[in-house]
């Protein structure tokens, strides 16, 4: 079996081909139009072309469970792939411009507040994997980054990330992911901040203030700009080929619930009237651990068979913020306590959001 | 000379590592090639985000898989 930590890792590598000399720019001017042109053609026809699949070439009618279903997943497949390759190329270009040695370079010696909100914003574009965070917390705190600062880091990076803000966009629609985006930050900002208050440096394990760290810029390489564009297409080919089966399966389990599950079901359960139903959400949320991909489309499915929408945020933040495999990582370098203080005011965090969302959206 | 691949495991540390290997075993270069899984060793170099290689001590890249070219480049630069 596969050690627990590996399991939280879906190293985001940067593979930039030297090989390649690329094409000419004039060459680029005129096939990105093009390119995005044939995009723009391709997504707004996706509904009609579901449908008449679904409705004129198979014999399901209009309305039947299973009909809706299907109907559902061919849309949102292909929806669901064309936005999140938008969103990942442009993500990834943009991580170009960062690095951890960058970040960690903005963020030594940076005051509480000010340096939590830089670092859950540079966590957002900052290229990180969960199976180096790790090796990344000990670079940053050994370097003099601020312990609270370094943890608005390392809730925002997995939390805050293009595939739930692309998926989001694309399944739920854009409000719910810019409420999804800022109160992510805001959690990543406020529990920084608490942990950062709370003096709890001397919970790091000892071995790592023992260590010197601080040496590694070794590699920082200035990249062109048509690197840039083959650092964002290999960001897609990398991470598309990673998550599109996570997609399928949740496409699928939220095609079979708006296709079979009654209408407001969900609103019993998960509604905004029961007191129990955020914190509910969060605790089952800590043993799931799936990535954006996949829950995602589940999350928009509980949404329109009448699910609060507070709770579902809080139940699809525990599920990517919280998850029991990077305990275990992180164990290595923090003691219980501090751990343990993590997750309680994540926790707390989530809750908040959850509670807030379902008095305002009622 | 002497090659360590830092990494806790993942996928992309073992393709690394593998095509550390067959750059090795191409050139017919002397090199022992060593995965480091354990993160504190990963840390004492230095090093964020992995998987990284490490010539002789030297950390020569860090978050990604070195090309073919470049691992060439280090096994003949160096001796």
């Amino acid at each position: 079996m596969e050690p627990i930590e590996n399991i939280a890792c879906g190293c985001e590598a940067r593979t930039r081909s030297a090989r390649e000399g690329g094409l000419p720019l004039w060459a680029g001017l005129i096939l990105a139009p093009l390119a995005a042109g044939l995009w723009w053609l391709v997504y707004t026809h996706l509904k009609p072309a579901a449908d008449y699949i679904t409705f004129r070439l198979l014999p399901l009618a209009p309305g039947s469970h299973l009909g809706e279903a299907i109907a559902f997943f061919l849309y949102d497949t292909p929806k669901v792939i064309m936005l999140l390759v938008l969103v990942v190329f442009g993500v990834g270009v943009i991580r170009s411009y960062f690095s951890p040695e960058r970040t960690r370079a903005l963020l030594v010696g940076k005051s509480l507040l000010a340096g939590n909100v830089l670092a859950a914003l540079l966590g957002v574009v900052t290229p990180f994997c969960s199976c180096s965070a790790v090796p990344l917390f000990i670079g940053f705190v050994t370097a003099g980054v601020p312990l609270g600062v370094t943890f608005s880091f390392l809730i925002a990076a997995p939390m805050v990330n293009e595939i739930a803000l692309g998926l989001l966009y694309g399944l739920v629609g854009w409000k719910v992911a810019a409420l999804y985006a800022a109160t992510g930050l805001s959690i990543a900002v406020a529990a920084g901040w608490t942990i950062g208050r709370l003096r709890m440096e001397g919970h790091i394990e000892d071995w790592v203030s023992q260590m010197n760290a601080a040496g590694g810029e070794a590699v920082d390489e200035k990249m062109t700009w048509p690197e840039r564009i083959r650092y964002g297409w290999a960001a897609v080919v990398e991470i598309l080929g990673r998550v599109w089966k996570y997609i399928l399966i949740g496409i699928a389990l939220g095609a079979l619930i708006h296709g079979f599950v009654p209408e407001a079901f969900m609103a019993r359960i998960m509604g905004s009237g029961t007191w129990w139903s955020v914190p509910l959400a969060v605790v089952l949320g800590v043993p799931m651990y799936s990535n954006a991909a996949g829950i995602i489309p589940v999350v928009e499915a509980l949404l329109g068979k009448g699910a609060a929408l507070g709770s579902t945020l809080a139940f699809m933040m525990s599920v990517i913020a919280l998850s029991l495999p990077e305990m275990v990582i992180l164990r290595k370098v923090l003691k219980p306590r501090l751990i343990a203080t993590f997750i309680v005011v994540v926790a707390v965090g989530i809750l908040v959001v959850g509670y807030l969302f379902n008095a305002v959206w009622g | 000379m002497e090659i360590k691949i830092l990494g806790p495991g993942c996928k992309k540390c073992d393709q690394a590592a593998e095509r550390v290997a067959a750059v090795v075993a191409e050139t017919g270069a002397d090199a022992q090639i060593e995965k480091v899984t354990d993160m504190m060793t990963i840390a004492g170099f230095g090093v964020m985000s992995t998987p990284a290689v490490v010539v002789d001590g030297e950390v020569k890249c860090v978050g990604k898989i070195p090309e073919r070219e470049e691992i060439a480049a280090w096994l003949g630069g160096g001796h």
